[in-house]
């Protein structure tokens, strides 16, 4: 599957997305820039991403971990998710995300 | 007053406090300085309740247990701690020891100086509003430091933590005017903060505003209004002197940039034989070094900690011998640790 993200200067790359992995993991592999300090534990918000296009209403809901620790994250829109709690799989071939402000 | 000690050691994370309990078994006194008020780092900031898999010997271990067992495992070695203060300044001395000063202005003389500071420092987040830094310090504020700085005034706090619902509730009787805005009606704080919060709204102690912060308005730092945006996208002037938010705490490299160190994208170049870095007396062990094949796992800085232990001693004691032991068998030790 493809990702489709656009960095914090208005640059889109498209990388490649590994089944089961989360978002954050393969952004960060492309050398995007989130900070994903917590390393994924849904515990810090520094991976948080806008979801675009249509494909926010694709998800998963959030889970109230989620939503708990969007509370902490900047700019939060109703497309907000944080990318460490997507699932990279097939039916989300082509998603769009914005790499939130830091 | 400078103290004057063994090795100081930047960092209280698991690495920090490991490397305690290898300096220990050596004789070697530490003392640590911590941006956060408690020991843990981010095991304990970050993720205090979440379950770690990857540390030796225990299958399953919280952040806070895993800190826990460090801070007992090194107990015998009665380490002073030096909370809420950041390593500011690195000097070396002309007797060749470092002097690291911190930002409260507490100064440790050390032959040897441990950087364990991981990602660097906590530090609060700023919120991403046009032209904020020139209110910072001013009017807009990441911590209450001085509770009687704020009486009379007209706060805004923003957020929807425990930061945020505590100073709510602890300034209210203070100030001329609270408000917490907090962009939707549910917190992540502890139940009995949100109650009392709502108690003092429905009694129009405070006003709360399901709302986010979009604009500051002001002159020379001091603020006069903020615009606030509503969940319908609907837009207000609100009238405020002070603005506080709390979006929780970010992690910052900080002043060890300017230590003189030869830095690689914000890592300390080390070796792997001391985990020295290329300044002699200065060492950097867990996730802030970067060597060939370095791994982000606490286990790796365990393992660093223990071999930056053998070459502290040697600038430390220059003129005594240093002979391996293991805990099991050693009687001096077992002496140390206090169960012979």
């Amino acid at each position: 599957m493809k990702i489709v993200a656009t960095d914090r200067k208005g640059q889109v790359h498209e990388i490649e997305g590994r089944d089961g992995w989360s978002v954050m993991e393969m952004l960060r592999d492309a050398g995007l820039p989130v900070a994903a300090e917590c390393g994924g534990a849904c515990a810090c918000a520094t991976c948080h991403v806008y979801v675009t296009d249509g494909w926010y209403e694709k998800l998963p809901a959030r889970s109230d971990a989620e939503v708990d620790m969007l509370d902490m994250a900047l700019a939060v829109e109703d497309n907000s998710r944080l990318s460490c709690q997507i699932t990279c799989a097939e039916d989300l071939d082509g998603i769009k995300v914005t790499i939130a402000p830091e | 007053m400078s103290i004057e000690t063994d090795v100081a050691i930047i960092g209280a994370g698991p690495i920090g406090l490991f490397a305690v309990f290898e300096l220990g078994l050596l004789d070697l006194k530490a003392h640590l300085v911590d941006i956060l008020d408690r020991p843990g780092g981010q095991c304990t900031e970050l993720y205090p309740e979440k379950p770690i898999y990857d540390i030796p010997g225990l299958p399953i271990v919280t952040g806070q247990e895993l800190t826990d067992k460090l801070l007992e495992q090194i107990k015998p070695f009665n380490p002073t701690f030096h909370f809420s203060q950041m390593a500011a300044a690195l000097s070396k001395l002309e007797d060749g020891r470092w002097k690291l000063t911190t930002d409260s202005g507490t100064e440790i003389v050390a032959p040897v100086v441990v950087i364990a500071a991981g990602g660097g420092s906590f530090v609060p987040k700023r919120p991403p509003i046009a032209g904020i830094e020139a209110y910072e310090g001013k009017s807009v504020h990441y911590a209450v430091r001085k509770m009687e700085a704020f009486r009379g005034k007209n706060i805004l706090i923003a957020g929807g933590g425990d930061s945020a619902l505590d100073w709510t509730i602890n300034l209210a009787p203070i100030a001329s005017k609270l408000t917490l805005v907090h962009h939707r009606d549910g917190f992540r704080a502890a139940q009995h903060s949100v109650n009392q919060m709502r108690e003092l709204a429905a009694h129009g102690k405070i006003n709360f505003e399901i709302a986010s912060v979009k604009a500051l308005h002001g002159d020379n730092g001091q603020l006069n209004a903020v615009t606030l945006a509503g969940a319908d996208k609907r837009e207000w002037e609100h009238a405020c002197d002070t603005f506080i938010p709390f979006f929780g705490l970010t992690i910052k490299l900080g002043p060890i940039a300017d230590f003189g160190l030869n830095l690689t994208e914000n890592l300390i170049g080390v070796d792997t034989e001391k985990f020295q870095s290329t300044t002699p007396g200065v060492f950097a062990i867990g996730d802030i070094n970067t060597y060939p094949g370095k791994l982000k796992l606490i286990l790796s800085g365990f393992h660093e900690a223990a071999l930056m232990a053998q070459a502290a001693f040697h600038i430390v004691k220059p003129n005594e011998k240093l002979r391996f032991q293991y805990t099991t068998s050693s009687s001096s030790l077992q002496k140390k640790l206090g169960v012979a």
